[in-house]
């Protein structure tokens, strides 16, 4: 069983007030922070311990925020985000809705290091009712003396605000989210110049992830080499795994990284294998946007070691035969589910989620979900495959930000790995109406 | 000064400066194509990804290359950068993605489009289209909308370049249209019927690299090639008066700025030259202008085929 | 595909009650001077919990509250899905169609409410009680199928499940 980090105390009765939570060791990493470390120290500690962004991206923390600038007299800030909306994704809403304390410690000691004074938290508009509970604790640390001036006596003073996005994936991009919050439409923007530059109303901002602002207090309170000691190699710490699909058990686990996929999935402590006796098809291990595997490329890599739940494994083989730890997203599929309508479906999402800004993104996304419509409708035809694989490239790394490669990736991995599937329904598609392809066999030489 | 190449021809500009406006500087046939940039209007530009070049080398500094493609409206050259545009393949393949995109959802209505023969993306299809489209899905339509009581919004012809948008943000004083809905559902609209009325909203028309925002007072009038453009000039209280008048015999067609070779607003005398509505629309008595002479329609659009602004030409008041 | 989106007609702008705009002016008053903007979304937010859906009317009060131009409120009210500027049903239920879902039978979910409702997705119901809507993730993967009604979530729904809902629903309602 992995240790816990950040969640062990989750269902701890009362634990969402501020008494509970500070029995239970809250804000140690305040106190430590404001009272024995410099801001500088703080961020040391965050680079040693090798934290790596868990919104998706992967991009070290600590790396990110010695990006900062910081020009005299010009305000900087730290924005949380969590606009949570990967499919596949659900952890954050987790970590919020149980400990929305431990978000706020993270963010109390995590603005210090920058030495931001006003601190937004972005969440979306859905999860209104965590936006309520989050609301209620930081009036709780208002109260306390964490939050206003001069807390715990260090001089350092916090404003912290949370605030709701309107339904748009978009804005869990940094910069759509930045304009977002600015009170814009969610449209994402060119870089250079990057937040840490340039972010809110201009000013240097880093945005982070909300799991990663909630790693840094363990961070802080047993040091950076500790918590690079769990894991394996790049990939340090625990990790919220979000497990959806066709599970025994889905819900969030916070796992150490490099724990085997083969035990997250089938083991006691996990998953417990795939729901209703069936058999594993398939596993977007790390939000939609990853590309898909097969059932022999899921518990394996191409070169037949086990595979882990860490960035490196995950990724082994590349695109060919990987994927991506991605937000931790990991979404099961059994026997009986179709490949072509599922790409169909993710699809539709980017199409829909697209903010429309630049033409590669607008018009393909909308144009892949025509086509793979009609491949699951039964009207598509062989060109149509190619055609697909054709607009994937053209969307590919061609837009202003990676909602693009999000939408393209899905629907290439798709069709490489399940090429026989989309055939079957162009030349079958009676039968594709009525049944489902079923596993596909590895290949002869996997 | 730092020196950039592109397409192997090395010139120095200075620091700051895009690389598209580097290549504008060294001029010919190395410039990229742009759509939605527009140097007279800040903050426009990397939306439309026609721009698109290969950065072969970052710098001297830092001679690798980059990843992907780079919007060059919007990238800073650094010195020492090996810029490749008509020289790689890779642009040339993926420029014709995205005019592919631009198109799948565009009306071939040309020959009914007021823009035909000065549509940057007539010109772009020309040069990186497909003869053929594998677009089979049914195209996206709006209804034509009136702006304004001089304006015409075809919204089906729409890029969605927000260049409009940002006529109206830096020209204007209170805007009222703007980009409505997302993805590719996203339109430019008023939203609510509303006219726009503000001395120089038909700016809105000339920065419009498509058919989409078209002068009311010259729709299917004429097709622009049959018209001789000559240089004119009236006294304007509102702005510079400096134009450019659209004749056939003695009658004003149309009046638009006068737009240089990128299709931009010109700087004359340290200013960009937009002109007001009330020369737009209203001045349509040769009467009151003072024509200078022929204009040069320096683009290789159909209308630079034509045989007005010869050397012969020269004599604005002898009118065919 | 028609796309069209026919412009509305103006509306005066129309005030919201005190206990709307008390709770404006403290979202608004979480930003720095001059920074109002930024309110925008919780602002719509609290206009839509007044009256259930985003009108004209309603956005033009907002751009004069937030000292803005009205097409910046339409811009940016257009942009979130959230916001509802038709008039819907004293319910709206919005059920997640989105890939996990779907793993778990939200195709099923959908066409159930529908025949019961005797609706289709996008439409209401005569009496006014129910909207029935399709939305992309909602960030609840694990516990599908699932909608979201008045901010909450109703998660691992099956037939007995959905029915005990809408009856619930329509009781609060109806008193």
């Amino acid at each position: 069983m992995s240790r816990k980090l950040l969640i062990e105390h989750a269902e701890v009765p009362g634990i969402a007030s501020y008494e509970t939570y500070r029995k239970h060791g809250g804000y140690a990493s305040v106190e430590k922070a404001l009272k024995t470390m410099s801001p500088d120290d703080v961020v040391e500690e965050v680079k040693k311990s090798g934290l790596r962004g868990r919104g998706g991206a992967g991009f070290p923390t600590g790396m990110k925020w010695s990006f900062l600038a910081k020009p005299e007299g010009v305000e900087r800030h730290l924005v949380c985000n969590a606009d949570e909306s990967e499919p596949g994704t659900f952890k954050d809403r987790y970590l919020m809705e149980k400990l929305p304390h431990l978000l706020i410690e993270g963010m109390i000691t995590s603005s210090y290091a920058l030495g931001a004074r006003r601190s937004f938290i972005y969440i979306r508009g859905e999860f209104m009712y965590v936006l309520r509970i989050l609301e209620k604790a930081i009036a709780e640390a208002y109260a306390n003396g964490m939050l206003g001036k001069n807390i715990l006596g260090s001089g350092y003073d916090l404003d912290l605000v949370v605030t709701p996005g309107g339904g748009a994936y978009i804005c869990g991009e940094e910069t759509a989210l930045l304009e977002s919050l600015e009170g814009k439409r969610g449209n994402p923007r060119m870089k250079p110049p990057f937040p840490a530059v340039k972010g809110l109303w201009g000013n240097p901002t880093v945005v982070n992830n909300v799991e990663s602002i909630a790693a840094v207090v363990p961070i802080v309170n047993e040091g950076g080499e500790a918590y690079a000691k769990i894991g394996i190699e790049r990939s340090t710490g625990t990790k919220l795994i979000s497990a959806s699909g066709n599970l025994v058990r889905p819900g969030v686990y916070e796992i150490e990284l490099g724990l085997s996929v083969e035990e997250f999935i089938y083991g006691d402590n996990y998953c417990r294998g795939i729901a209703n006796g069936k058999k594993l098809k398939a596993c977007i291990p790390g939000g939609s946007s990853v590309p898909i595997l097969p059932h022999y490329l899921v518990t394996k890599t191409a070169a037949g070691t086990d595979r882990l739940m860490t960035y490196e494994s995950l990724a082994d083989g590349g695109f060919a035969s990987g994927s991506m730890l991605g937000s931790g997203g990991f979404i099961v599929f059994d026997e009986d589910q179709c490949i072509v309508r599922n790409t169909w479906n993710f699809a539709r999402f980017y199409a829909h989620e697209s903010c429309g800004q630049c033409s590669p993104c607008r018009e393909g996304t909308g144009w892949m979900e025509k086509v793979l419509y009609r491949l699951e409708h039964g009207t598509g035809t062989l060109e149509d495959i190619s055609l697909l694989e054709e607009i994937n490239k053209k969307i590919e790394g061609n837009t202003i930000c990676p909602l693009g490669d999000a939408a393209a990736w899905p629907v290439a991995a798709a069709i490489r790995h399940f090429r026989d599937e989309f055939e079957w329904h162009v030349k079958s598609p009676q039968e594709a109406q009525t049944r489902n392809y079923g596993l596909i066999q590895a290949p002869l030489e996997a | 000064m730092i020196k950039v190449t592109i397409d192997d021809v090395e010139i120095e500009v200075a620091p700051g400066t895009t690389i598209l406006n580097a290549a504008r500087q060294a001029g010919g046939d190395l410039v990229p194509p742009a759509m939605c940039y527009y140097s007279k209007l800040p903050g426009t530009g990397g939306k439309c990804r026609t721009c698109l070049v290969e950065v072969a080398a970052g710098s001297t500094a830092d001679p690798r290359p980059m990843p992907k493609l780079v919007a060059s409206c919007s990238t800073t050259v650094m010195d020492g950068m090996v810029v490749k545009n008509k020289t790689s393949e890779r642009v040339q393949t993926n420029r014709g993605g995205v005019v592919e995109f631009l198109l799948v959802n565009h009306p071939l209505d040309c020959p009914v489009c007021d823009q035909a023969g000065e549509c940057h993306l007539q010109d772009l299809g020309y040069e990186h289209g497909s003869a053929k489209t594998r677009y089979r899905e049914e195209r996206r339509t709006f209804s034509p909308i009136d702006i304004g009581n001089k304006i015409k919004l075809h919204m089906n012809r729409c890029i969605l370049c927000y260049r409009c948008v940002a006529v109206a943000n830096q020209l204007t004083d209170k805007r009222v249209h703007g980009v409505l809905h997302r993805g590719e559902h996203a339109e430019i609209s008023t939203y609510i019927e509303n006219a726009i009325d503000n001395d120089f909203s038909g700016n809105m028309i000339d920065v419009c690299p498509v058919g989409a925002l078209t002068d009311k007072t010259f729709r299917f009038k004429s097709r622009v090639w049959f018209l001789k453009p000559y240089e004119a000039e009236c006294a304007c209280t509102k702005c510079s008066g400096k134009a450019v008048v659209w004749m056939f015999g003695n009658e004003i067609f149309r009046v638009t700025a006068r737009k240089d070779k990128y299709g931009e607003v010109e700087t004359i005398e340290d200013k960009t030259a937009w002109i007001c509505n009330d020369c737009r629309f209203d001045k349509k008595d040769p009467s009151n202008w003072n024509l200078i002479g022929p204009r040069k329609i320096d683009r290789h659009s159909v209308i630079s085929q034509g045989k007005y602004a010869t050397k012969n030409d020269n004599n604005p008041k002898l009118l065919h | 595909m028609k796309a069209d989106h026919p412009q509305a007609v103006n509306e005066a702008p129309i005030e919201f009650s005190a206990t709307t705009m008390a709770e404006m002016n403290r979202v608004i008053g979480l930003f720095p001077e001059g920074k109002q903007k930024s309110a925008i979304l919780s602002v719509l937010h609290l206009v839509q919990d007044e009256f259930g859906w985003v009108s004209v009317g309603a956005m033009n009060r907002v751009a004069q509250i937030l000292d803005i131009q009205p097409i910046e409120v339409y811009e940016v009210a257009t942009f979130y899905t959230m916001f509802h500027l038709d008039p819907v049903g004293k319910n709206v239920l919005e059920v997640c169609r989105t890939g996990p879902c779907q793993l778990v039978g939200s195709d099923d979910l959908i066409t159930y409410i529908e025949e019961k409702l005797d609706i289709k997705v996008g439409e209401t119901t005569k009496d006014g009680m129910f909207t029935l809507k399709t939305v992309e993730c909602l960030g609840a993967c694990g516990y599908g199928p699932m909608l979201m009604c008045k901010y909450q979530f109703y998660e691992r729904l099956n037939k007995e499940k959905v029915n005990e809902m809408l009856d619930a629903m329509r009781e609060a309602s109806n008193s």
